[in-house]
């Protein structure tokens, strides 16, 4: 089983990218867990036709320790079996050690044993890696590859070269490793260029450029993949093309994080290019 | 009356805990590392846990207790504990030389995401441990369980130790769960009564008993070696004692070295011990021991001799897992009726476990899981007992329902012996039955009119 951990800026789309990849993969006969580590739960809303899910937290919360599989686990689109870790509510609580409270229920209750027959496991990380419960699905044995979601907004760029950071730190003493950059247009000037350049720059590859399409959105008003909502249009295509990406992917790094006036630089160089 | 709150009526309560019949996970690890020969417990998380475990275990034991810790700061809180437990590992190996490094997590360390075995490697890529010197891990959050899942958490993590050469060591493990240094001794000599050649760890014997000698050693000379953890991986086999604290990391050598294991409960009491007896007879293959037979004999004389005393008298049992589970079987096998059973300790197995036990019993039978004191005092108020069987803790109930208590488990704080005098196996049961005993005729002869005042009982 490969475990697979998407991280990036907030907003950025990290859930509609996973869950439309992943609906690519379950195209390929692929069997997949999606882990949604977002207190918002709202990472498997795709799969599941809306937000209905009963998240870890809120089992454990309800029902105390003795929490079954069956009671956290939902069988969504395709067979795709989903989790939400889900968190306390904004402001309080410590959303970190909610996914690492999720994440050790999930191992012990055998929901990665090889008898669940899993090709994959997603995890679906909020944000930025801001604390130490945000790294738990980098931790050693927990997702082996990463993919940032990127765009060519500094905010972005600037967010996946922190999480770099913290991929660099726990890729130094385990086995986790950067699979590449997916680049979630936002129809910046020169943003392909721009990402293959980050991606160069960090030592791993841009895997796919997702471009920007309404259909997504329409999509996602139907609470569906856009290869479930119409297998037809293009965009779904790009979703197969990246899943087939990451399928096939061999590339895996320690990122080499840039420093900050690099970044800038970087930012300068393809930004300037279109003044001109 | 110091607990005169407490009211009669039960009511029904979710999120309270009054007067906890457990405590912290790190006790447990603390515990069960000092039963590694040469073993410093390193606390990693702020100095008050540490302290205040520290001092637990020496209230118990009556020993010094040393333990180390990483001191966390408000600075370590939000930048993460790695620099403090680089640092310690590093000036730990300098001044104390210990053979091996048991660090175990707290509260507030795993609240923070520190994540141990990455924190390690990186003591070992920077050469901070030096060479034939150990460093263990174990996940020891309080908010989760209670000082016996840290205390099984700490046993498992020492599995890491083993090595399979393929050549077989002959022995047997013995995982004797969370039991006094002097039972593990007794343990040891009913196995070698037997004839079977064990490796006992976490071994306490020789370090939390020791004798004054009026020379200090900072680590004692007990405690299972590094070089016998190694060959667990190499035994013919392993006998788990609890189900709680020994079955983890008996299955995780099974998992790893393909020792096979069995899980059998603690020996205390006659059918328990029986079935420990039985399982070293039938890995050595021999008949039991003369001794053993004998020493089963004199128990089984003491229970039909004093059968009168201890008929239907009515007993309320607080502790822990693994501890109540041998307990209660041991009371229903001489006639007393363990009406009340509380634990501490979070996991729905163990009703199911005491459910099996007492079933067929012809009185209600009335259990908590994750259960408290403050609960087991009510029930005593609507119904009282007999007999209480608990920890110090269980004094102030004693006292306010005048009830005989014996002081029984983890911890015992105001009373003496428990780190000397057994009580697992046959010579455990005379003893638990002897202080029965002279609690309830003691109490006898206190409510005696003087015309009924016996001589001879």
């Amino acid at each position: 089983m490969r475990k697979v951990a998407i991280y990036g800026k907030g907003g950025i789309g990290k859930s509609t990218t996973t869950q439309n990849t992943v609906a690519g993969l379950v195209e390929m006969g692929r069997k997949v867990m999606i882990v949604g580590c977002d207190p918002k739960a709202d990472s498997t809303r795709l799969m599941l036709g809306g937000l209905a899910q009963k998240s870890v937290l809120d089992t454990l919360r309800e029902e105390g320790e003795d929490v079954e599989l069956d009671d956290i686990r939902k069988e969504g689109y395709a067979g795709v079996l989903c989790v939400e870790s889900g968190g306390p509510e904004p402001g309080v609580g410590c959303a970190g050690r909610g996914i690492i409270t999720s994440i050790n229920m999930l191992e012990s209750l055998g929901a990665y044993d090889e008898s669940e027959k899993l090709d994959y496991a997603f995890y679906d990380v909020l944000g930025d890696v801001v604390c130490g419960g945000f790294a738990m699905p980098i931790r050693d044995g927990k997702a082996q590859e990463i993919y940032i979601v990127v765009s060519g907004e500094m905010m972005a760029m600037y967010a996946a070269n922190n999480i770099s950071k913290g991929i660099r730190k726990f890729a130094q003493t385990g086995d986790v490793r950067l699979g590449g950059l997916i680049c979630n247009s936002r129809m910046v000037d020169n943003e392909k260029e721009m990402i293959e350049k980050f991606a160069e720059k960090l030592g791993t590859q841009m895997i796919h450029f997702v471009p920007r399409h309404n259909d997504v959105q329409r999509a996602e008003i139907n609470r569906q993949t856009v290869i479930a909502w119409n297998p037809e249009v293009e965009q779904a295509d790009e979703y197969r093309a990246l899943a087939a990406a990451i399928d096939g992917n061999k590339n895996f790094v320690i990122p080499k994080p840039m420093e900050i006036e690099e970044l800038e630089g970087l930012l300068m160089e393809f930004g300037l290019l279109d003044a001109a | 009356m110091l607990l005169r709150h407490t009211p009669k009526e039960v009511k029904e309560r979710n999120a309270l805990t009054v007067n906890p019949a457990k405590t912290c996970q790190p006790i447990g690890a603390m515990y069960a590392a000092l039963g590694i020969h040469a073993c410093l417990p390193h606390s990693h998380g702020s100095q008050g846990c540490c302290a205040y475990h520290r001092s637990t275990l020496t209230r118990h034991y009556k020993e010094p207790i040393s333990a180390a810790t990483s001191s966390f700061t408000e600075g370590a809180s939000v930048f993460g504990g790695q620099a403090n437990l680089l640092q310690a590992i590093n000036n730990i190996f300098n001044v104390y030389e210990p053979e091996v490094i048991a660090v175990h997590t707290t509260c507030l360390s795993e609240t923070i995401g520190d994540d141990l075995p990455q924190i390690r490697k990186k003591a070992i890529n920077e050469g901070k441990i030096p060479e034939g010197k150990y460093v263990l891990g174990a996940s020891t959050p309080s908010y989760a369980g209670s000082h016996v899942t840290g205390f099984s958490t700490m046993v498992k993590s020492m599995v890491e130790f083993s090595e399979k050469t393929g050549e077989k060591n002959g022995r047997v493990n013995i995982i004797p769960g969370w039991v006094e240094p002097c039972d593990m001794e007794e343990i040891k000599r009913m196995a070698e009564l037997t004839g079977v050649k064990t490796i006992m760890f976490p071994d306490t014997s020789g370090v939390l008993n020791g004798p004054m000698t009026g020379e200090y050693k900072m680590f004692p000379d007990g405690g299972t070696t590094v070089a016998e953890l190694k060959s667990t991986g190499d035994s013919i086999g392993t006998l788990a004692l609890g189900e709680w604290c020994s079955a983890a990391a008996a299955r995780e050598l099974d998992k790893k070295c393909k020792v096979p294991c069995r899980v059998l409960d603690i020996p205390i009491g006659l059918a328990a011990t029986d079935r420990f007896v039985d399982a070293l007879r039938t890995i050595a293959g021999v008949s039991v021991a003369d001794e053993l037979a004998f020493e089963r004999g004199q128990l089984v004389d003491m229970i039909t001799d004093m059968h009168q005393y201890f008929f239907k008298k009515k007993v309320a049992v607080a502790g822990d897992p693994d501890q109540v589970i041998a307990m209660v079987e041991f009371l229903i096998s001489i006639d007393m009726c363990p009406v009340y059973i509380v634990t501490g300790t979070p996991g729905k197995k163990f009703e199911k476990r005491i459910r099996e036990l007492t079933d067929d019993l012809d009185y209600e039978v009335k259990i908590k899981v994750k259960g408290d004191l403050f609960l087991l005092h009510q029930w005593i108020k609507n119904e009282p007992v007999d007999l209480l069987i608990c920890n110090s803790y269980g004094k102030y109930i004693a006292k306010d329902e005048d009830i005989p208590l014996l002081r029984w488990g983890f911890p015992i704080l105001d009373r003496q012996g428990h780190q000397y005098f057994p009580t697992v196996g046959y010579k455990g049961g005379l003893r638990l039955l002897e202080k029965i005993l002279n609690l309830l005729l003691d109490r006898k002869d206190r409510d005696a009119e003087e015309s009924n005042f016996e001589l001879v009982l």
